[in-house]
Formats: structure tokens, sequence, C-alpha cells
């Protein structure tokens, strides 16, 4: 193994890695406030896609307003979820909104085969991700350049949100204590739909992402990626942001590892990710950075 | 003719109201039941505008409950709620607040991953006036009204004495400040009436001789009407000017600090009655 060998791979284990920060992301926000796993999040993750694809590749709109109004429309997807499956249960007990939250994603999956089609569409990709820049001698292609930059200040945004906003402190005091922060006069419901939206916004900028760097999608394209989010969130403690980014990167990283260093491995890649979820649930189920669970009195 | 009647009684209802505008707060009848629990019982409490009465009991006795009926966390089973002259009974807690009703807990919940001024900043909140987009883009409007918000976060701090800890995180405080910094994001919400729940709790003597000044400060500085539950003796009988005693979701007694130290139902809901005990 030579270092340059060693030093791409990584350079495309963060780039995938950063498009599961951005899924995590809104797994763990969701958990942080309502303590649910929000199943049908990996599901808002394609829907985006299809939004992207119909509004550019069908209706030719320019790509900025296409990917801005897709983006748009994910949320809006987020929030009606919310509205429609998970605010009427939001007294009932945790577990029927963890079935229900199965259930949406159950219910887009097979209605997106229904409305959208089972065969796989291609995905169009702008100019700038195609084109090949060459770079001390080695040539890498627009995707991998763009992606990476991308997300990064896709999370600088979402940080500077969540820490430097007063939505955002709202959103950090109803994690902290919903009752207390009701208490304060603030709207909770408002602060949950935003929290929906936000996450879903960033499922769709990663999902419209990954459909530069995979071209190609289908109504179940968002199973497996969902599924390694969720594992990206428990890895870096589920309910903490900075968790989420970290356990994003490390999943990419190692995926990527497996594939480029233990090839013979490399059709086991998938359950590496999951072995990694099992073990930190049976060893570690507060992963990196989240906090011990407290017994509330 | 019936109509008529009514709509006359209505109107005097109201006259009725307006006039009796010193009293603030007025609870009539409120019983709450839990399942085949009755934590409160028939409970009634009118308080005027300015006045400190406490409200005291033997653990269970219901005094949390009659607080979390009060600021709409509870609904109460029957009767009503009754403050400035509107029915809030069965509103949610987050229009409660915005009437005036700010409260404090027995075990002190801040937000502790949050600084001192964002936990007060929380609750202005609400009354953000600029949009969240407003607030990306760091619009001039924006910029004012958080710096004025900021402004009068921390002159709230610094009434309280926590100015110099503004930017450290709430967790961090010492326990007496993080009490303190509890009532001060309660004060944040513009409160007419002020529930304190075991402010003394765990604290020493001398941190407690510091609250009830700090109490008695806050009362004529934002004029408020304030309702306190309190196990320390102390403090209730050093600031209360009326007295509220509850037993098992009952009223038992109401009076002055001196009445009800010699109340015999007080001593013997605290003590147990003395045949029993010695028996």
């Amino acid at each position: 193994m030579d270092l340059s060998t060693f030093i791409q791979q990584l350079l495309n284990g963060i780039s995938l890695g950063g498009l599961y920060a951005l899924i995590a992301i809104g797994y763990t926000m969701v958990y942080g406030i309502l303590r649910l796993i929000n199943f049908a999040h990996g599901d808002v993750f394609m829907l985006a896609t299809y939004f992207a694809y119909y509004l550019v590749g069908i209706y030719m709109l320019p790509w900025w307003l296409g990917i801005t109004l897709a983006v748009l429309l994910a949320a809006l997807v987020g929030m009606s979820i919310d509205r429609v499956a998970y605010r009427p249960l939001r007294n009932a007990p945790r577990i029927s909104a963890l079935i229900t939250a199965v259930g949406v994603s159950f219910l887009l999956e097979n209605g997106g085969i229904v409305v959208l089609g089972a065969r796989p569409k291609g995905f169009p990709r702008p100019e700038i991700m195609g084109k090949v820049y060459t770079l001390a001698g080695a040539s890498i292609i627009g995707v991998s350049v763009w992606v990476p930059v991308l997300t990064l200040l896709i999370l600088a945004a979402l940080l500077f949100i969540v820490y430097r906003t007063k939505i955002g402190a709202a959103m950090r005091a109803v994690s902290t204590d919903m009752e207390t922060t009701r208490l304060m006069g603030v709207d909770i419901d408002r602060v949950i739909s935003f929290t929906f939206a936000l996450g879903s916004a960033l499922a769709a900028a990663g999902g419209i992402m990954w459909a530069f760097k995979f071209p190609q999608i289908n109504p179940l394209m968002g199973i497996l990626p969902g599924w390694k989010a969720f594992t990206a969130a428990v890895v870096g403690g589920i309910g903490n942001i900075i968790g989420a980014m970290l356990g994003g990167l490390v999943i990419g990283i190692v995926e990527i590892m497996i594939v480029a260093f233990l090839p013979w491995l490399s059709g086991y890649k998938d359950a590496f990710v999951f072995i990694i979820l099992i073990a930190f649930l049976l060893f570690k189920p507060t992963g990196f950075l989240g906090e011990p669970l407290k017994e509330k009195v | 003719m019936d109509k008529d009647r009514n709509r006359v009684a209505r109107s005097i209802d109201t006259a009725v109201l307006r006039d009796s505008q010193d009293e603030i707060l007025k609870i009539e009848h409120v019983t709450m039941k839990f399942g085949g629990l009755i934590a409160v019982n028939d409970f009634s409490l009118s308080m005027k505008r300015g006045e400190l009465v406490g409200l005291i009991g033997p653990n269970g006795a219901g005094k949390t409950t009659v607080f979390n009926v009060i600021t709409g966390q509870y609904t109460p089973s029957d009767g009503r709620v009754l403050f400035d002259g509107d029915d809030i009974t069965g509103l949610p807690p987050d229009i409660i607040v915005t009437r005036g009703i700010a409260r404090t807990f027995q075990n002190v919940r801040l937000f502790n991953g949050l600084t001192v001024l964002d936990n007060v900043l929380v609750s202005y909140h609400s009354r953000i006036r600029s949009s969240f987009l407003e607030a990306v883009f760091r619009t001039k409007r924006h910029l004012e009204e958080e710096k004025a918000m900021r402004q009068n976060g921390i002159d709230l701090l610094r009434q309280v004495g926590l100015e110099h800890l503004a930017n450290e995180e709430a967790g961090n405080l010492p326990y007496g400040q993080q009490r303190r910094l509890e009532i001060a994001r309660a004060l944040a919400t513009s409160p007419k009436l002020l529930l304190l729940d075991e402010p003394a709790a765990g604290m020493n003597p001398e941190e407690t001789r510091q609250l009830m000044k700090f109490i008695q400060d806050i009362r004529d500085k934002y004029a408020l009407t304030i309702l306190l539950i309190e196990h320390d003796m102390h403090v209730v009988m050093g600031i209360c000017e009326r007295i509220r005693v509850l037993d098992y979701g009952i009223s038992i007694a109401e009076g002055s600090p001196v009445e009800i130290q010699h109340n015999q139902r007080v001593i013997q809901a605290y003590l147990g009655e003395e045949e029993r005990a010695y028996a």
C-alpha cells in the first residue's frame, strides 16, 4: 500500500462519509428532540433526487433553481410527515411512533415504486461535476472535488444555524427539556417542524450529491444509505450533531478502506457497517459523543 | 326574556371581574385526578396583586400539582383558573406564559448545555419579529433586534448578579447560582405572577438568607405577585404574608405565619397525631 493510494482512498472515504453525515444529522436532530428514530428519513433522501430529476431532467429548469426547489420540496415533505404521522402521536407511547415511522418508510418506498416506477432512472449531471481536473499529475473528476467542498459548506451553515441563531438555541433548549421550553413561551410544534424541515433539506442536499456520484436513481435507493447514516448517528452518539458528522466520516472511510485494501472482503462492505452498528449498540450504545442516559426523577 | 336576563347577568359578571382587578389569580374548586388518585381536591385560592403567599404541606400533599395546573402543564379534572380576569383553564403552557405566569422547578431544570445568557434568551424567542431567513442573511433589522435582546438579557443578568457569568455554560454554575439563574430565566418572560417551587431546597443557611432578600427585591423591582412552595419554615415564615396548608390534596388551613405556627391541624399534619405517635 503506497501513500498516494492511501490518501486518494482517504479522500474518497471523506467524500462518501460527508454524504452519510448529511443524512445522519437529520436522524440525530429528530432523535434529540422527540426521542424518535425517523425511519422515513432515508426515503426523503430518495424523494429529493426524484424532485431534482423531474425539475431539471424533465422540466429543464436551470440547475441552481431545480436543486433549490428540490431541497425546499423535500423540506416540505419532511414537515408534512411529522405533521400527519408523528404529531398526532406526540403523547402516545414511543413505540407507537416508531412503528409509524417504519410504516411511513414502507409507504414512501412502495408508493414510489407505484408512482415513480421501479425501473432506475439515469440522473443528469451538471457540467462542472463531470469536468476533469488535473492536479499534480493526477486527474480528478469534478464530483470528487465539489461534493466534499459543498458538504463542508452545508455542514458549516448547519452549525451556524444550530449554535448561532435563536431558532437553533430553541432547538437545543427543546432537546434538553421540552416541557420547560414550553414554559418559556416557545411554540414547540414550530421548533419540531423546523427541525424536520432542516433535517430533510440536509438529506435532500446529500441525496442530490449522491446522485451526482452514483447517477442512477430508484425508489429503494434511500434504504441502504439511510441505514448506514443511522449507523453513523449511533456511532457518533445519537442526539449529538457533531457526533453525527464524525460518525458519518468514520462509516464512509471504513467502507471505502475495506473495498480498497481488503478487496476479497469488498462484497461484505455493507455487512461491516452493520457489524459496527451491532458492536456499538452492544458495547457503547451512547456512541463517541452521546451523553449517558440519565434516569429522570 | 330569558336571553335578555342572561345577557344582563353576564354583563354584571364581567363588571364584577373588572372591579376586582386587584385580584390577579383566582383558582376555583380545582380537582386533579390521576386515575383513581386524587392529587388535589376542591382547591380554591385567590391572590391579590403584589401578594406573597406560601403554599406548604407534607411531601405528596399536592403542592406542585397545583403549580402544574396553574401553568397549564396539567388540565384540571374539575374547576377553573382565572388569571387577570380571564379563564385560562386548559390553555397550553406556551400561551399561559405569555399571559404573564412563570415558574421555577423543585429540582433545577436549566438548559445545561446553553450559556447563562442563552438560557435567559430562550424566552425571548417567541417575541422575536424577524424571520428565520433574516437571521440567516443577517439583515439589519435582525441584527438590531438581536442586539436589543442580548442587551435586555445582560441587563436582567446584572439585576440578579449573574452578569459576569453570561458566557459560562449553565451546567457549570454552583448550585445557588443555578437557582438564581432559574429565577432570572422565569423573569425574562416578564411575568406578573411568579411561582417558585422550593427555591431554598439544598441551600446552606447563608445562601438561604441571600435568597430571601433576593425574592423580596425582585418582587418590589418587577411588581410581582409570588406564590411560593417551600419546606424551609424559616423562609416561609420570614417572607410570606399569608400561608395556605395542603395535606393529602385538601386545604387544611390558611392564615398569617403566626396563626399557622399555632394551628393544631397543621402541627398534626406535619408531626402526626401525638396519641398515635406514642401508641
